[in-house]
């Protein structure tokens, strides 16, 4: 069978929308437009159902009550919501806040502008195989503290942090634990109880969603979670977020969830599978690969690897009818290196030369063949002009050489 | 047939824009911050899109903003220019008192965060009067967020003349324009604001997306963060096919302006004449200009807006009696009360606003069959009262 080109592997920056989904959402895209809030009319109920629908089906994916479920706008809404909500809700308990160095930006950035307004946060450390460790955060735990925030899974290397310990210790410390768990839910098991989270953030868009639509898990009992609003108004969603509800976008969202349900436990077996492959068949061709963070608390679609001795761009435009990722979709426009894999330990340059593979719903064996045969050809073709392969193949130690350079 | 006649509270999409983010949701799939194909892609549909939003309101493309919707741009010119401004000491926020909740409720919160807030209360025309603008006015000032159409009862504010004042003391000008794009000619410039809302489901987009326009220089502290996305003013994967389908939406809003607006206009005046004339004791709340072409507000003696609706419902009229947010809670509407109406007034009025697929056969229907509903809800009042 001929190969669609480009083929697209970054499942992590963004999924498409599974057909099936797109369809349970087009009614609500012609006769079914009401408003949600409409309670006089039954455009607004039909709307609203929908909606309860949608909640029902995405609380049964993550062991929730449908209660439990506040509609965002994405992910970053849903970080910004948890963080900036409990911080503010909380402020009289305490101002201090522990994440982690490889959050997703939505995470630290949040947690920097909390600085800004008084707040304390420590960014715990993490392990070169990219998990914290869980004495040093109980190290950190103060009698200031709020809020823990610990993603689930890591968005560049599909690490899997240790959730359900973290969980267990924020409880017994009376502290609240938020999780981004964007990349996670819909593709390994996730339910709030068994983990004790307190709050997760999840994106319709990274399971076969639509954009524009996330969901913030928010603890009801034992205890009960309250956030202070960042998006006043009509006092929507048990007025924690206001705004007109997305009515397609949730009917889309729901509807993902349940495919997510119904498919987990095969798809992620045959997705660790693919990347399994392509793995073992990229170390069979190539030497030199360093795998960033751990291989055995990973998601089962992600591989992350440096290509030593090549160079970062010139990598990506060797592959380019291959789509994937040096880093996080959402900073890869800039030239900085990934400052997740610098916090595993990983020098500039390794860094750079990294590729994320985001294996997803429509990856076939062919692809995967397609895509492990010309990263061999292109990895081998850059090291033929690498005076740097050369020299490290004839066995010198490359951080041991003196570099001359021009004294200006 | 099914009358559809809150059009306020959100529109059907046109079918060009279903079709266009049908066709997105297929085709451009990738994430608009990736540097590879599927996300220059997107990239390219977003900046399509941000022009024709763009020239839909005299704007550059540079600065508009995509947010989440009305609501979340609201939320964010407030806070975000509040908390801009704040290191320079101003710390106090005018607003009219006929706003949205979004509006409201955001000065509530800024409120409790020990900000100064100032409601201007409107004359019965349902206009606010740039002299109480100016009374209210102080040197703390840093905002002043005023509607460009109410959203209950459509008067278009004098939004011009209350910028010249704010900016006169050195404040910023917000306008929320959700309700009067699409429906009258929206000119950042002409109407020389800083920062202008607008929502893409209240003019036949879809539902989930909206813009900020921040006027070139104005300075503002993103309220959500994490991302460099729209050139690190609003952190978030966008929302593309939503993005795309604003972008048709807008272009169809400027191309049909004109013939639109005063084909909704005859409608409208045709059902409010109707109204007025077939059931007695009925007025309309606010004056009748300047006002959006689309939307009337009437107050019917003696008769509980909340049966008349049901009544209506049960004929397949839908209509409401102010904003979807506050519908179902028999809170009398804020801008009925803002505007100094008697208490009977503001439980008896109800909002018709018409659009994209009103016609005159549900206008007429209208007019049938109000009087009969209302001469009957009258008569049970009658009853209960003698009982």
């Amino acid at each position: 069978m001929a190969i669609k080109l480009p083929i697209y592997m970054d499942y992590h920056a963004t999924t498409p929308v599974d057909p099936r989904v797109l369809e349970t959402m087009l009614p609500y895209f012609s006769t079914e437009f009401g408003n949600a809030a409409s309670r006089n009319h039954p455009f607004g109920w039909a709307a609203e159902e929908a909606v309860d629908k949608a909640r029902k089906q995405i609380a049964d994916l993550i062991g929730a009550n449908a209660k439990e479920i506040v509609f965002t706008s994405g992910a970053t809404e849903s970080d910004n919501l948890a963080i900036k909500g409990a911080a503010e809700m909380y402020r009289e308990k305490g101002n201090h806040i522990i994440t982690c160095v490889t959050e997703h930006k939505a995470v630290i950035d949040t947690c920097k502008r909390l600085e800004k307004e008084g707040y304390r946060v420590t960014y715990l450390p993490v392990h070169k195989d990219g998990r914290i460790s869980l004495d040093e955060l109980k190290a950190a735990i103060s009698d200031k503290t709020i809020l823990i925030t610990i993603m689930m899974a890591n968005n560049e290397i599909g690490v899997l942090q240790p959730i359900g310990e973290i969980g267990a210790i924020a409880k017994e410390k009376g502290i609240l634990f938020h999780t981004d768990a964007v990349q996670a839910v819909g593709k390994v098991p996730f339910n709030v109880n068994d983990l004790k989270v307190d709050m997760a953030s999840i994106s319709a868009h990274k399971m076969y969603g639509p954009k524009g639509v996330g969901a913030l898990y928010v603890r009801r009992r034992n205890p009960r979670v309250l956030l202070a609003p960042i998006i006043d108004g009509g006092g929507h969603e048990r007025g924690m977020r206001s705004g007109t509800l997305n009515v397609p976008g949730i009917v889309g969202f729901g509807k993902a969830a349940e495919l997510c349900r119904q498919d987990m436990a095969t798809e992620s077996e045959r997705l660790r599978g693919l990347r399994d492959y392509l793995n073992e068949k990229l170390h069979k061709n190539l030497d030199e690969l360093y795998i960033n963070g751990s291989m055995e608390h990973r998601l089962p679609h992600n591989l992350n690897i440096s290509f030593a001795y090549v160079e970062g761009e010139s990598l990506l435009m060797g592959i380019n009818d291959v789509a994937v990722s040096s880093g996080s979709a959402c900073t890869s426009a800039s030239l900085e290196p990934s400052y997740v894999l610098k916090a595993l330990g990983a020098g500039d340059d390794l860094a750079h030369s990294s590729i994320r593979f985001g294996l997803g719903r429509w990856t076939t064996k062919e692809e995967v063949d397609y895509v492990a045969d010309k990263l061999t050809n292109v990895v081998s073709r850059l090291r033929d002009m690498s005076p740097l392969y050369e020299l490290a193949k004839e066995g010198v130690d490359l951080s041991t050489m003196q570099w001359q350079t021009e004294g200006h | 047939m099914r009358v559809y006649f809150d059009y306020n509270a959100t529109t059907p999409l046109a079918t060009e824009v279903r079709d266009a983010i049908v066709r997105a949701m297929d085709d451009v799939y990738g994430n608009a911050s990736s540097v590879h194909h599927f996300g220059q892609q997107a990239k390219a549909a977003i900046d399509d899109a941000r022009s024709a939003v763009a020239a839909l309101i005299n704007a550059d493309a540079s600065e508009i903003v995509f947010t989440s919707g009305g609501t979340e741009s609201d939320n964010f010119a407030i806070r975000g220019a509040a908390e801009a401004i704040e290191p320079t000491g101003r710390r106090h926020l005018i607003a009219s008192a006929i706003e949205h909740e979004a509006v409201l409720n955001t000065l509530k919160a800024l409120s409790r965060r020990g900000w100064q807030t100032t409601l201007l209360a409107v004359e019965q025309s349902g206009i606010v009067s740039p002299d109480r603008l100016r009374e209210a006015m102080t040197k703390e000032t840093a905002l002043v967020s005023v509607m460009h159409a109410n959203n209950e009862i459509g008067t278009v504010q004098p939004i011009a003349e209350l910028a010249e004042i704010a900016h006169a003391n050195g404040a910023l000008m917000h306008t929320d324009a959700v309700q009067s794009l699409g429906k009258i000619a929206v000119d950042v410039r002409a109407l020389g604001v800083d920062l202008l809302s607008l929502s893409a489901h209240k003019f036949n987009g879809p539902k989930g997306t909206g813009a900020l326009w921040i006027k070139r220089g104005t300075r503002m502290m993103p309220t959500m963060t994490g991302g460099k996305h729209e050139r690190n003013r609003r952190a978030g994967t966008e929302n593309v096919p939503a993005i795309v389908g604003l972008g048709i939406a807008a272009r169809l809003a400027v191309n049909k302006l004109t013939s639109e607006s005063d084909r909704l206009a005859r409608l409208r005046d045709r059902l409010e004449d109707g109204i007025l004339q077939g059931v007695g004791g009925t007025a309309i709340n606010g004056v009748r200009s300047p006002r959006v072409p689309n939307t009337t507000n009437i107050s019917f003696d003696r008769v509980e807006a909340e049966s008349l609706l049901i009544a209506l419902d049960l004929e397949g009229i839908a209509v409401s009696t102010g904003s979807a947010c506050s519908s179902g809670t028999l809170e009398p509407s804020h801008v009925l009360r803002a505007m100094g109406l008697p208490a009977h007034r503001t439980q008896n009025s109800l909002r018709f606003s018409l659009g994209s697929l009103s016609t005159d056969e549900e206008v007429d229907r209208v007019i049938e069959v109000l009087p009969r509903l209302v001469e009957k809800l009258r008569g049970l009042t009658r009853k209960t009262v003698s009982a």
